[in-house]
């Protein structure tokens, strides 16, 4: 582009146009495999899906009587209700959590707090899902069994999963809010507005849209998030009663059943795993809108 | 009246939330340390494990793992360098599907690659439960972190210098191999080790690729059971295997803030050149 043109008219030179065009169609074709590993990937799993959606279809997997995929069952609704509600009870609890902490690293916090805030809040984001999972289920699930057994539960795989999407969603709530024009915030301070007016009425509106993009890729972590969750989440298939009933999420399905399924079995939860990529395609897709809108 | 007083609800508010990060942050470690102490010392990263990672320790689990990130990062850097320069450099039509796909791609479930990873590297190409597969699937993982920061690398180039190499009469090649590459070499430093720490973590995604077998690797084409992975089979499928299994995390919880140490400094050294 606009960038890139400046050097445009020496490579125009007749002995250099060879090593630029060479170098140009490298670049280039870097660029197409990289850009293509996702089709790649969306493909391979799709493939391997049609399978079992020759043979089952699209309805089935909410209508059947239950998930018993080696003979012909593939009722998956308790397993997209888990998922769903996991991820939607973490969400309720991080949402607030990363704003109001972002909120605070910008305008609460003392200046040398910052620093090592952050770098909290990307450590916190680098710890592996299995640390987590393996700390729900030495410390959170035991604690939660004590209020009611079994403790592997909807409640502990929310709470889990919450401290595990927060740092992303502090991430993203941050740049977001850093790019709040200045003159809108000092516009409220001459207006008089307090702390909480200058953030509701000012800064948060005005850091909508990186604020979106914070929440769907959030979601779309959470929504994707396997291993802490078949640590403590109790892995039944069932729809919960409370949120101290186990759930079984699709991402943990396919992590515990893939090492024995075979055939349609197989192919079923290739179907599931393409269900889980349509999910998260779109959260990235809206999440680019919304921050395309900001540009 | 009530404007100061929601001010201080807000205050009160943004600082537990920040103090529930803390708080969340320090459990986790402090917890995964504290019962991590008894098994941890220096035999338990040298001897392979024994009686199903009761005793023993991960030797052999280390250097699979690391076998896994060389694979992935060898098989990852070559395309994104390119793909970056592509985006910083060249651009036009193509730049943005390629940006929109590696989006995509960056949001992929670990899970998802673990079946593609399945699916193409150990089926199609008939490379096998391997750490050729699983190093492999993990390229796919980490490549979008750096095409952004190889991106952001070159893009970071003062123009000044890009004007006085066309000024010279540089050709494109000439001028990205001295100038644009080492100026961006940095960030994309930072971009390898953000992907170091991202492979590392990783789990779900090698279960179904690299698999499961715990003895000294021969070979890139041996199962080799990532570190991970192990914290997760001792914690969930071997009773009384919970010591290991924090030890292993902690390990692993070692190795991530090396990273993150490497991580910070690199970003000091940015800043401050």
């Amino acid at each position: 582009m606009g960038d890139g043109s400046s050097l445009e008219a020496p490579s125009r030179g007749k002995a250099r146009v060879g090593s630029a065009s060479w170098l140009d169609a490298l670049l280039v074709l870097c660029a197409v495999v990289s850009g293509g590993m996702t089709l790649l990937v969306a493909g391979f799993v799709a493939r391997e899906s049609t399978r079992v959606l020759w043979v089952v279809g699209l309805s089935r997997w909410f209508t059947d009587p239950s998930w018993h995929p080696a003979s012909g069952l593939f009722n998956a609704l308790p397993m997209v209700v888990g998922t769903l509600l996991t991820s939607m009870l973490a969400l309720v609890l991080a949402v607030p959590a990363g704003v109001l902490s972002a909120a605070w690293a910008r305008w609460v916090a003392p200046a040398w707090a910052r620093g090592p805030y952050r770098a909290l809040v990307a450590l916190l984001a680098g710890i592996p899902s299995v640390v987590y999972g393996l700390w729900g289920l030495t410390v959170l699930v035991p604690a939660i069994a004590r209020v009611q057994a079994p403790g592997s539960s909807l409640l502990a795989g929310a709470l889990v999963l919450a401290l595990m999407v927060v740092p992303t969603i502090a991430l993203f709530a941050e740049s977001a809010l850093a790019s709040v024009p200045a003159p809108l915030l000092q516009g409220a301070a001459a207006l008089g507005l307090g702390p909480w007016a200058t953030l509701r009425g000012v800064a948060l509106p005005a850091a909508r849209p990186g604020l979106v993009a914070a929440v769907t890729l959030g979601a779309g972590r959470a929504v994707g998030e396997t291993m802490a969750l078949l640590m403590v989440a109790g892995n039944v298939v069932e729809l919960p009663g409370s949120v101290f009933d186990p759930v079984r999420t699709l991402a943990a399905n396919i992590a515990l059943e893939m090492a024995y399924a075979t055939a349609d079995h197989r192919s079923a939860l290739f179907a599931t795993g393409s269900g889980l990529l349509v999910i998260v395609a779109l959260l990235v897709l809206v999440a680019d809108r919304a921050q395309r809108a900001r540009a | 009246m009530t404007g100061t007083l929601r001010d201080r609800a807000y205050q009160a508010a943004a600082s537990a939330s920040a103090l529930f990060l803390l708080l969340g942050l320090g459990a986790v470690l402090i917890d995964t340390f504290a019962a991590a102490l008894p098994r941890l010392d220096l035999d338990f990263v040298r001897l392979p494990p024994s009686d199903a990672g009761r005793a023993g320790g991960v030797g052999p689990i280390i250097v699979s793992t690391l076998c896994i990130l060389g694979v992935a990062l060898a098989a990852a850097v070559p395309p994104a360098l390119g793909a970056g320069v592509f985006l910083a450099e060249l651009g036009g039509r193509l730049a943005r599907p390629v940006r929109l796909s590696l989006e995509v791609l960056a949001g992929v479930p670990s899970i998802v690659f673990g079946l593609f990873g399945n699916a193409f590297f150990c089926k199609v190409l008939g490379l096998g439960f391997s750490i050729l597969s699983g190093g492999l699937t993990l390229a796919c993982m980490v490549l979008p972190i750096l095409v952004k920061a190889t991106e952001e690398g070159v893009r970071a180039v003062p123009s000044e210098y890009r004007l006085g190499a066309a000024a010279l009469g540089l050709s494109r090649g000439s001028y990205l191999w001295r100038i644009g590459l080492p100026q961006a070499m940095p960030l994309v430093v930072t971009g390898l080790v953000l992907g170091v720490g991202r492979a590392l973590a990783e789990t779900a995604a090698l279960i179904f690729t690299s698999g499961y077998v715990d003895r000294w690797p021969e070979s890139l084409h041996d199962s080799g059971r990532a570190l991970s992975i192990h914290v997760y089979d001792l914690a969930m499928n071997v009773p009384g295997g919970d010591a290991s299994a924090h030890a292993s995390a902690a390990v692993l919880v070692l190795a991530i803030l090396g990273v993150n140490a490497v991580v910070a400094a690199l970003g000091r050294w940015v800043r401050t050149r």
